[in-house]
């Protein structure tokens, strides 16, 4: 059924087996998908000016699409690493379901789509934070960063951090000090999260020669950058009470989520060996994903009750 | 003529496996689906951004 082999220009990948529908979904990276929706919607939903509704359902599936289309950009250039990673190991291409080709045109024709979408029904602003967003991604992370830097992901974790500020601008047609809080809070938030995931797969990024942090620079220095990120996190956490984009309820969410998130991340500094430290790795993994959905959700939540009971809440 | 005589018309060239031809048909939908919803949207931007308005024009 597969080609899939290795000669000696490196893997190569199976040409014409032809993917279903559930292999070009998961090109896209659907769960990443639903994170930059989620805080495209909250980016969008507390900008001072609001769209018509069907609108922002618009401006929401180009963002969407154009998140998928950088997932599916960056799944054709890392096809090779993912071939030998235990976690991506089973993604479309490197089980020979979609031909790298193919995946390059479904990203590139999904990104321009995306893209020109979004300039002519909403506003061109928006629509070129979102092209940068996808070449930042693209070129700068995938291409550049991710093979060569053990800060791939603390700087090209920006590209995670800009779908807020995109819903910001499909709303107001500009970028504000308001909508740079929310991208300050992903943009630390990656670090940690991505570290956590790197503690306890450090021999299989090394395996791919992907120069994450442990690779590099050892675990207990990635233990340290993750405290020292987490800590950092609460108080940008707070940033968008400070800015009046938030009020207190959102506050007090704020400081008990990013709590929770630096008191994990204490324990991953001080469990360093066996089995625990793999676990306590794991948890503020998988902690980190409900950190930014419920610090997101706090802010859709808080704002939906402003607008039922007046906005006193702030 | 000589060309002619040289090709070879038996060979079937790439036959599709039934799950390969499922596949196509599954993509195929999938692509006019997509391009249905794209007419949609832009019917509907039309709507919303033109407004009633453009049914009160002089004549």
């Amino acid at each position: 059924m597969t080609d899939l082999g290795l000669h000696s220009g490196g893997l190569r990948f199976a040409h014409g087996v032809g993917g279903s529908i559930a292999d070009y979904i998961a090109l896209m990276k659907p769960r990443v998908m639903s994170l930059v929706v989620f805080t495209a919607l909250v980016g969008m939903a507390l900008a001072p000016v609001q769209l018509h509704p069907v609108l922002a359902v618009i401006a929401l599936i180009c963002i969407a699409v154009g998140a998928g289309a950088s997932g599916a950009l960056n799944m054709w250039y890392d096809a090779d690493i993912d071939a030998c990673m235990q976690r991506t190991a089973s993604r479309p291409i490197p089980r020979g379901y979609v031909a790298p080709e193919e995946a390059l045109t479904f990203g590139t024709i999904l990104a321009v789509g995306s893209v020109a979408t979004l300039g002519l029904v909403i506003n061109w602003m928006a629509a070129g934070l979102l092209a940068f967003t996808i070449a930042f991604y693209v070129l700068v992370y995938t291409m550049w960063l991710k093979r060569r830097t053990p800060q791939n992901i603390v700087i090209g974790g920006a590209a995670g951090a800009f779908p807020p500020m995109i819903g910001w601008a499909a709303a107001t047609g500009s970028v504000s000090l308001e909508s740079i809080t929310l991208f300050l809070i992903i943009f630390l938030w990656t670090p940690p999260h991505f570290w956590a995931l790197a503690l306890y797969r450090t021999r299989d990024y090394a395996r791919a020669g992907v120069p994450m942090l442990p690779v590099v620079a050892g675990q207990d220095e990635t233990r340290k950058q993750i405290v020292i990120y987490a800590a950092l996190l609460l108080p940008v956490g707070l940033a968008p009470t400070i800015v009046g984009l938030a009020g207190g309820l959102y506050a007090v969410v704020a400081m008990g989520l990013g709590g929770i998130f630096l008191a994990l991340a204490l324990a991953i500094y001080r469990t360093r060996e066996g089995r625990a430290a793999d676990h306590a790795a794991r948890r503020l993994f998988a902690f980190s994903i409900l950190y930014l959905f419920a610090l997101f959700a706090a802010l859709l939540i808080e704002y939906a009750l402003g607008g039922l009971f007046g906005r006193t809440l702030a | 003529m000589s060309l002619a005589m040289n090709e070879r018309p038996e060979e079937p060239g790439i036959v599709l496996t039934e799950e390969q031809k499922r596949r196509r048909r599954a993509r195929s939908i999938a692509i006019a689906l997509a391009l249905g919803a794209f007419v949609i949207v832009i019917y509907l931007v039309t709507v919303v951004k033109l407004g009633p308005d453009v049914l009160r024009r002089p004549l």
